[in-house]
């Protein structure tokens, strides 16, 4: 196997505790968010103050690590203010670059702070060379985070086609809808994935066993999935729930609830053009990011030495022990 | 502005006879002032309808509707990319834009943004503006508070706002066909299974309550949008537009209802009777007007 250039290995800190972490595991790249509504992680405990994240990047810039901050949620009308102050304060901390989803937070950056790095997030859904070409021609776009509905070969291609850095997401949790336009937490919650950053939120998640032992798994009101006895649950996301149609019950409708994991696919994916390579989960423990980042940075060091690693380990870490390599091998999980 | 009602794309696989015998209808019978064509969410279905396309523009604008062509929602593969290159190409037509690579076509021609672009704030709008934007069709997740102040916004920058008032609701947009999926097949193998269900098809949870619709790689509501009762507090704010998304039945009908709610010369109450019948027999919701849960209906005049 000949030698690749190693590609940049981005990981996920919900926590100033979580960022050191990653760091110190090998990480080259850490991305977190401001507490609130401005990124598309709003979990209760989860996120940084702006002290917290100047703290952050001095932390990691001693270590020669970046800090990438997620500003990638959806302004409400009349809030913009909250998402504005958020990238001055990043702005202000000596963030490496700053991740947008809203075409109205582009312009204020392109505008307030010209000089400031800025990357597209895989929030703004841009699947195809025109639409990245676009934000790059208008906002100066440095990076896009690819949609993770491409296969490796489109991606090699959309690289051809584009003028800026791609990275893409190589493992965790893997959402079946398209980024930044998925309304099905808010039609049944009325809290909005796009607008507070939420999906499914765990204040309206409810289990119930009935007698013989049976689970049922709920949103507000309705039954995402049901598991027999014994049955590994898992949580209620809509689109990894079981559903019945006319002509087929109980199946999975849109996707079984599997983990992205592409280890196989990162020697493709490094010759494809992709600069960065991103792993999810900024509401994951400290443990577990130790144990994935560790693992990424042993099996990226050894493609790019040229050896094969062993990655059979990081099957153990993802959700309920199943893997997908999902749109990237082929057109057929279409 | 008088407020004017608008017909959007034809969202689900219907056979190209009935698709064009539908906008025929529209054309004689429908009073809306818009008529949005095209094919929003599968590039696999375009070219179906695509013989009846130029009779149908000819015949909606001989009746003095303005025709404007919607582009996809989704781009990813190189079917989808050269259907937006050629829809976004039109120029005859206004261009109804759905996702941000049909910007890139258009390069600063003035257009109109379609539901499927995330506009949800002041700023956004004055971007879409600066790149040509004339007219901003909202999505159906914002809250009548976010109508309320886009609409304040969009009177200063020029720009007219529509927003949906019937329908089932658009929620998702996947890489993956899940019509396909529910056959066994795949995308690329789908034989346009989906041309069974006109209406899309209906997914129930595991206690059989009916839940979504399936149109493909599209997910959306299963109940029916009807903004009967806030139409008079949306003409109000300004908006200027009004859009029935089409079903297999009833469509013209329901136009018919909604322009005499405008006219006041039926309550919304009267309306909502007789929408009713309009259309596939499902629970209408507007919840995402009230800042609720999309399912929820709220009776109009209680509050």
């Amino acid at each position: 196997m000949t030698a690749l250039p190693p590609p940049e290995l981005v990981c996920p800190a919900g926590t100033p505790a979580g960022l050191r972490t990653a760091v110190d595991a090998g990480a080259d790249t850490v991305y977190c968010g401001f507490q609130g509504p401005t990124n598309a992680r709003n979990f209760p405990g989860l996120n940084f103050t702006p002290k917290q994240m100047a703290q952050a990047v001095i932390y990691a810039h001693e270590r020669d690590a970046k800090v990438l901050a997620a500003i990638n949620s959806f302004p409400t009308a009349g809030r913009t203010h909250i998402w504005k102050q958020a990238i001055d304060d990043a702005v202000e901390c000596g963030i490496d670059a700053i991740i947008i989803a809203d075409i109205g937070m582009a312009r204020y950056l392109a505008a307030r702070h010209p000089d400031q790095r800025v990357h597209l997030s895989v929030q703004a859904g841009a699947s195809s060379a025109e639409a990245i070409r676009f934000w790059c021609d208008r906002f100066d776009i440095k990076r896009v985070v690819l949609p993770r509905i491409l296969t490796v070969a489109e991606i090699r291609k959309v690289h051809d086609e584009i003028p800026c850095e791609i990275e893409a997401f190589v493992f965790g949790n893997i959402g079946m809808m398209a980024e930044g336009r998925c309304s099905l937490t808010n039609y049944v919650t009325g809290s909005s994935t796009n607008l507070d950053g939420v999906c499914s939120p765990a204040n309206h998640v409810h289990y119930h066993e009935d007698d013989q032992g049976n689970l049922t798994s709920r949103l507000c009101d309705v039954t995402i999935d049901r598991y027999a006895q014994g049955e590994n649950a898992g949580y209620p996301t809509i689109c990894k729930g079981r559903y019945n149609v006319p002509h087929k019950e109980h199946y999975y409708a849109f996707e079984e609830p599997v983990s992205l994991n592409l280890t196989h696919l990162l020697p493709d994916l490094m010759r494809a053009g992709v600069t960065a390579l991103k792993i999810e989960g900024r509401q994951r423990s400290r443990a577990y990011v130790r144990a994935v980042v560790s693992a990424f940075r042993a099996a990226v060091d050894d493609y790019a030495a040229g050896r094969t690693p062993d990655v059979s380990h990081l099957l153990a870490l993802t959700e309920g022990q199943r893997e997908t390599q999902g749109a990237f091998r082929s057109k057929t999980w279409r | 502005m008088e407020a004017e009602l608008t017909m959007g794309p034809v969202l689900f696989n219907w056979e190209p006879d009935i698709w064009r015998d539908f906008y025929l209808q529209v054309a004689d019978e429908a009073p809306v002032s818009t008529v949005y064509l095209g094919e929003a969410v599968c590039s696999k279905r375009a070219p179906l309808f695509d013989k009846h396309l130029e009779e149908v523009v000819t015949r909606l604008e001989a009746v003095g509707k303005d025709v404007v062509f919607s582009s996809l929602a989704e781009v990813t593969s190189a079917v989808d990319r050269r259907l937006v290159k050629k829809v976004a190409g039109s120029e005859a037509v206004d261009i109804e834009v759905n996702d941000i690579s049909a910007l890139w076509h258009l390069g600063g021609r003035t257009h109109v943004i379609g539901p499927f672009v995330n506009v949800h704030n002041e700023e956004s709008l004055d971007a879409f503006a600066e790149n040509g934007a004339h007219h901003i069709c909202l999505q159906p997740e914002m809250p009548k508070e976010g109508i309320r102040a886009l609409a304040g916004h969009a009177l200063k920058r020029n720009v007219t706002l529509e927003v949906q008032i019937f329908g089932r609701v658009p929620l998702a947009l996947s890489a993956r066909c899940y019509h396909a999926r529910a056959h066994g097949k795949t995308r690329d193998s789908c034989q346009f299974i989906c041309e069974r269900d006109p209406d899309g098809m209906v997914l129930r949870t595991l206690d059989d309550t009916p839940f979504l619709t399936i149109n493909g790689i599209q997910t959306m509501s299963y109940t029916r949008l009807n903004l009967a009762g806030e139409l008079e507090e949306l003409t109000a704010m300004g908006i200027a537009r009004f859009r029935l998304s089409p079903q297999s039945t009833g469509t013209v009908k329901a136009s018919t209802i909604f322009r005499d709610v405008l006219d006041k010369k039926l309550s919304a109450e009267e309306a909502t009777e007789q929408l009713r019948s309009c259309g596939p027999d499902v629970p209408f919701s507007n919840g995402f007007y009230h800042h609720r849960p999309g399912v929820e209906w709220r009776t109009p005049g209680v509050r």
